[in-house]
This record gives structure tokens, C-alpha cells and sequence, in this order.
């Protein structure tokens, strides 16, 4: 997309790589992993299944992040103000999240798990948010 | 919603009603110490595993959740389809930076509480009769957390920072609300299946 054309195109109109589509993606698979950690709680769970979906969904979130970094026509200085934010309020919200289940008693390769997904939670959601404000942004060359 | 086409970018600068965009906060600030204090609360009363704090957050929590989602979700939301594009923006400017602190603490709250007492109670054990409604449970909230997290919000808080800008664009602004009226449509139906789910692991 030239510089030209990204700032006549109104931005309900402007094209993107579906950065957002595969963060909500890789967002609902740790989910699906978190229910099945804590559907076993307060036993020990098998962590195959957990596994798989964490490894699925972080190429998901780097095959996103790895999109969004081509992105030449996008306000990156938007986008990074609100990721920023909601990074801070996602990581206490992991963080709540992991104190829980360490304060029941999750420990060794479970609890690693869970942190691994915790951090894929953590980083998909302020992806997501900023990306949905930014790509309606201007780019910021362009009038605003 | 049958007008987001027609809807032509500058409208909401246009219209009399909403606060002046520099007004607009995304986030609310005055509400922070609350929110802070609700999530210091709920550490506290898990860390001192206490049963009155861990039922009082999931209940309340819980209520308020789950009647605020139907209440936006069937009641507020096709009113506000209804509404012409700047009355929808007025309400939109005042209400949703109220919704963007409001409801994450809410969850939140219900949910680390909830999985807590569900814990203590003996609910997770295979042989309780609670077990089977609870991973039904864990499923529907799952659902709603991925529409809520991965759409809702970032329309909600998109919304905000259009609104901000010293020329809003209209048409972006009816999209995106149309998106946050439908997916708080769908979770407001969902939170009947909670409703259900809930009575029954309350009644076993």
C-alpha cells in the first residue's frame, strides 16, 4: 500500500493482515487450556492436551506479532500508547490469576505451564486492543 | 442498525450533544483507587482463605456481572441501535469509560473467587455432583471471555480514542458500536446459561 493511497483511503476501508483474527485465535486456545488445567484442580492434570494448545497458540500470537511488525502504514506510536496500558492492567490480571492457582498448591511442570499461558493471555489481549485502535488511527504522517 | 452505511465521517464532531472530545477519558482515573482496592480485597481474601470475603466477592461479583451484561446486552443495547448516531455517541462518550474499569473488575472478582470457594467447597472433586455443571460453567465463561477480551473490549476502548480525535470519524464509530451492541447481545444470552448453571450448583 503506497503512502498515497493509505492516507486517502478512509479507514473503515483500509486492509490489514488479520493480526487481530489470529490473537483472538491463539486467546481462545489458551483458554481452552485453562479450563482444562483447572478442570482437573484440585488434582494433578495431564499435560499433553494443556501443552499442544499452549504451543498452537503461541505460533499463532508470533505469526500475528510477526504480521503487524510488516505493517508500514500504521500508527505504531497509537499503537504502542495502548498496548502499553493494557499490557500493565492484562499482566495484574495474570498475575491474580497465577497467585490463585500458586496459593492452591500448583507447582513444577503444571505451574510452568500455566505460567506460559499466562503470559500468551497477557500479551494477546493488549495486541488486540491495540491493534483494533490503531488500525482506525491515521497514519501519522497524515492529517488527524 | 441500518444507517452505519449512510453514516459519513465528521458526524459526531458534527452533533450538539457529546462532551468535547479532549473530555473523553478512555480511562476513567477517579475509578483506579477503587479498582485497585476491589483487587487488593480479593488477594487478601484469598491469600487468608476467607470463606465470608471469597462468597461476598463472587456473589456480588457475580450479580452485578451478570446482570449488567443482560441488562447492556437486551435492554440498553437495541435501544441504543435505535438511537440516531449522535444520541448514540453522547451515551457512548459517558458510558463506555465507565464499562472499560467496570466490568474486567467485575470478572475478575467473580471468577478468582469463585474458583476458590468452588475449591474449598469440594465442587472440582470428580465425585461431586457440582463437578460436571462447574466444566460447563468454565466453558461458557470461556466463550464469553474470549467474545468479551477479543472483541467487545477493543471495540469499546476503540471507540473512545475515535471519539477523542479532533475530527471522529462517524462511520468507524458506527461499526465499532455495532459491534460491542452485538457481542454484549451475545453474552447477555450467555449469562442466562450462568444463571441456570449457578442455581443449580447452589441447589445440589
Amino acid at each position: 500500500m503506497s503512502s498515497e493511497l493509505a492516507t486517502a483511503t478512509p479507514a473503515i476501508r483500509r486492509r490489514f493482515p488479520p493480526v487481530a483474527e489470529l490473537a483472538i485465535c491463539s486467546l481462545a486456545l489458551v483458554v481452552i487450556g485453562g479450563i482444562l488445567l483447572a478442570s482437573y484442580a484440585p488434582r494433578r492434570p495431564p499435560l499433553g492436551g494443556p501443552a499442544a494448545l499452549a504451543v498452537i497458540s503461541a505460533a499463532l500470537l508470533l505469526t500475528s506479532a510477526y504480521l503487524l511488525s510488516r505493517l508500514q502504514m500504521f500508527a505504531w506510536e497509537r499503537f504502542f500508547l495502548v498496548f502499553r496500558w493494557a499490557l500493565l492492567a492484562y499482566v495484574i490480571s495474570a498475575g491474580m490469576i497465577g497467585f490463585a492457582f500458586i496459593h492452591d498448591h500448583t507447582r513444577g511442570a503444571p505451574l510452568a505451564l500455566l505460567v506460559v499461558m499466562l503470559v500468551i493471555f497477557a500479551l494477546d489481549v493488549p495486541l488486540t486492543i491495540a491493534f483494533t485502535v490503531a488500525r482506525y488511527s491515521s497514519p501519522p504522517h497524515s492529517a488527524d | 442498525m441500518t444507517d452505519t452505511g449512510r453514516v459519513q465521517a465528521g458526524n459526531v464532531a458534527a452533533a450538539p450533544g457529546p462532551p468535547p472530545s479532549a473530555q473523553i477519558q478512555v480511562v476513567p482515573l477517579r475509578g483506579l483507587p477503587v479498582v485497585a482496592a476491589v483487587v487488593v480485597f480479593v488477594i487478601v481474601s484469598i491469600a487468608g482463605n476467607w470463606l465470608w470475603a471469597l462468597t461476598f466477592c463472587h456473589v456480588v461479583g457475580g450479580a452485578l456481572w451478570t446482570a449488567i451484561d443482560l441488562f447492556v446486552g437486551l435492554i440498553i443495547g437495541p435501544i441504543l441501535g435505535r438511537l440516531s448516531i449522535p444520541a448514540r455517541a453522547e451515551f457512548a462518550a459517558r458510558f463506555m469509560p465507565k464499562m472499560v474499569l467496570l466490568m474486567p473488575t467485575l470478572v475478575l472478582m467473580t471468577l478468582a473467587a469463585g474458583f476458590q470457594l468452588a475449591l474449598k467447597e469440594g465442587n472440582l472433586a470428580p465425585a461431586s455432583p457440582n463437578h460436571a455443571w462447574l466444566i460447563v460453567s468454565y466453558c461458557v465463561v470461556g466463550v464469553m471471555a474470549v467474545i468479551a477480551l477479543g472483541v467487545l473490549e477493543p471495540a469499546n476502548i476503540a471507540v473512545l480514542v475515535e471519539m477523542r480525535k479532533s475530527r471522529p470519524d462517524g462511520a468507524v464509530i458506527a461499526v465499532l458500536m455495532r459491534r460491542f451492541l452485538y457481542t454484549a447481545g451475545i453474552t447477555g444470552l450467555m449469562q442466562v446459561a450462568t444463571l441456570i448453571i449457578m442455581t443449580r450448583v447452589a441447589t445440589q
